[in-house]
């Protein structure tokens, strides 16, 4: 069976708010699958399964007795391991903060706790974040339900095969660079990175501030949609929430595309697979076809995002990351005093990303390159955000891939960090602006792999962009929905 | 101008960082950093006279809101994760060196 041969997250809510089915017996086809593929996959850190069947005979108590337990009703999801959950181990797939149980739980847990959803497991993801593969996990990569040769992509990797597996129909990551849509386009899922500011991230482990956000993975656009609605709003525990109230997304889906105008970035086109630009064209043509008017637009101050991101995400992390010294959580090694304790412990918990990006945040903004460096990435981040709200004046959308590539093979790029981290090229502008961007599935290209369709939108533009990818995702070819290899028992 | 990660910086970098990195660190971090810092050095010969630096997409100055009063975290909770503590607080290796 394929992923989406199995029901949607909406379709198991309302079975489930109807009593036609109980959340119970979703929760336990979920962990059969898990515990069928697991083994293979390695898509979570940990299962909690005993904590999801109590929540789901909480939930089918709750309906037995009239209430409503919320639009995601017993939803199996999944949690990347850098959202803390409340006595359940959140680790970052880093050894720094093994076994750590947070006191407290991120505000999307809240919130989707409140929705009726169900955890099953905390995903994999590459340490802290960092990373396009999930090859940076201390606790060993994740595989690709496609090809369990292949990356499952990263950083949210984990997130990424636990919704292509069919193992949950919704899961939630985090996007800094591009840790979502990246690899929801190597797994040929949905993977929305919201406006920043518009998911509280309250309770998300810190990689780089001024960048990450929470958003979903979902077989669908419309699944994506209805996950935004329950972790969308304002938090008065997170400083950087935006006041405003999140818009009815899935209700503004279906109204088509008619009159939009939708700009196919060129410069995204250059470097790209060339299977991967005929998906893009074809994508287009159906926006086209929708009745939306296509252009191309070059924005070439958008190929500068990718140093500027290298300078400013390094540099957030060194900052960020300080707080790992073996004094309030996690590792400590011990050592006769103080400094030599932060350093000691510091050199067995991170694994060479988390240091090399230490290395290379703390240098650009140490004395003497504070301004030829740090600096300048921030304005260039001034030129990114500028470029775009000049294309947004004659663009409602825009279009272009997802990643350069399709799912590379594992130890492709493991040892050239740059090489890694030029599969983020097409994701990252949309994050130094702060503006949302989603990836569709929409045809296969190298190796039979899935290939994702980038829309990008203006700040808060999210439901226009998500009217936009559902008429792409309408015209996507068929077989790019769900891995046959790993649902058919074929997995290598 | 290409900016170069010599193994000495290496080093000096690492101890403001607080990493004890081994010299096979040190020598494979000097080659990375260096082809890495290569890349971006691309934005270091932009001419950006004027243009002003963003540190944050939608700079949110002043958020107030009403002082509520709201549970804290429970301290033992939090010291249970704690490495090592003692009398209700976190406990560290000396800082200053030998008490006289």
């Amino acid at each position: 069976m394929t992923p989406l041969d199995r029901p949607s997250a909406a379709e198991v809510a309302a079975a489930v708010r109807s009593g036609e089915r109980s959340a119970r017996s979703f929760i336990e086809e979920s962990l059969t699958q898990i515990g069928r593929d697991e083994a293979t996959l390695h898509c979570f850190n940990e299962i909690t399964a005993e904590q999801a069947l109590a929540r789901a005979e909480e939930i089918d108590a709750a309906v037995a007795k009239g209430e409503d337990p919320g639009p995601l009703a017993g939803v199996p999801i999944a949690l990347k391991d850098n959202l803390c959950t409340r006595g359940i181990a959140t680790t970052c797939s880093s050894k720094i903060l093994e076994g750590w149980l947070p006191p407290y739980d991120a505000t999307v847990v809240q919130r989707l706790h409140q929705a009726g959803a169900i955890s099953v497991g905390k995903t994999n993801l590459d340490e802290f974040a960092m990373g396009s593969s999930t090859e940076n996990s201390a606790f060993g990569p994740s595989r690709n339900p496609w090809d369990t040769g292949r990356v499952p992509g990263g950083s949210s990797g984990g997130s990424a095969a636990a919704v292509a597996a069919g193992y949950v129909p919704l899961s939630l990551g985090s996007d800094t660079g591009g840790s979502i849509r990246q690899p929801a386009a190597f797994c040929g899922t949905v993977g929305l990175k919201p406006t920043y500011g518009l998911v509280s991230r309250f309770g998300l482990i810190a990689f780089a501030s001024s960048l990450d956000q929470i958003g979903p993975f979902a077989n669908t656009v419309a699944d994506a949609a209805l996950m935004l609605e329950s972790i969308a709003g304002h938090d008065p525990r997170d400083s950087t929430s935006l006041p405003t109230q999140p818009s009815a997304y899935l209700a503004a889906l279906g109204e088509g595309v008619e009159g939009l105008r939708v700009g196919v970035i060129s410069d995204f086109l250059t470097d790209a697979d060339a299977t991967i630009e005929v998906a893009v064209r074809g994508a287009a043509e159906a926006l086209c076809a929708g009745g939306a008017t296509v252009e191309e637009v070059a924005i070439p101050e958008l190929m500068n995002a990718l140093a500027a991101y290298y300078l400013i995400a390094p540099a957030e992390a060194s900052s960020n990351l300080s707080r790992y010294d073996g004094v309030r959580y996690g590792l400590r090694v011990d050592a006769p005093d103080v400094a030599k304790m932060n350093a000691a412990t510091r050199q067995a918990g991170f694994g060479p990303e988390v240091k090399r990006r230490i290395m290379l945040g703390t240098y650009v903004l140490s004395a003497g390159y504070y301004d030829a460096y740090y600096a300048q990435a921030q304005r260039v981040r001034t030129l990114v955000a500028e470029a775009f709200n000049r294309a947004y004046a004659q663009f409602d959308v825009l279009i272009g891939p997802t990643t350069p590539t399709v799912a590379f093979p594992f130890g492709a790029k493991v040892d050239d960090p740059l090489a890694m981290y030029l599969s983020d090229l097409y994701t990252i502008p949309s994050n130094l602006a702060g503006h949302p961007a989603v990836s569709v599935p929409f045809a296969l290209g190298e190796g039979a792999m899935p290939i994702g369709v980038q829309l990008l939108g203006p700040a808060l533009g999210e439901s226009v962009m998500l009217r936009a990818a559902q008429v792409v995702e309408a015209a996507q070819a068929t077989g790019v929905r769900g891995p046959v290899a790993m649902s058919e028992g074929s997995a290598r | 101008m290409t900016a170069e990660f010599t193994p000495e910086e290496v080093r000096y970098v690492a101890a403001l960082a607080r990493l004890a990195l081994t010299e096979e660190e040190v020598a494979s971090y000097a080659t990375q950093l260096t082809s890495v810092l290569g890349h971006i050095d691309t934005i270091r010969a932009l001419d950006l006279e004027g243009v002003a630096p963003t540190s944050h997409a939608f700079a949110l100055e002043n958020v107030f809101r009403e002082d509520e009063v709201i549970e804290g975290l429970d301290r033992d909770e939090v010291l249970a994760q704690a490495p090592a503590a003692e009398d209700g607080r976190f406990r560290v290796p000396s800082i200053l060196g030998e008490a006289p």
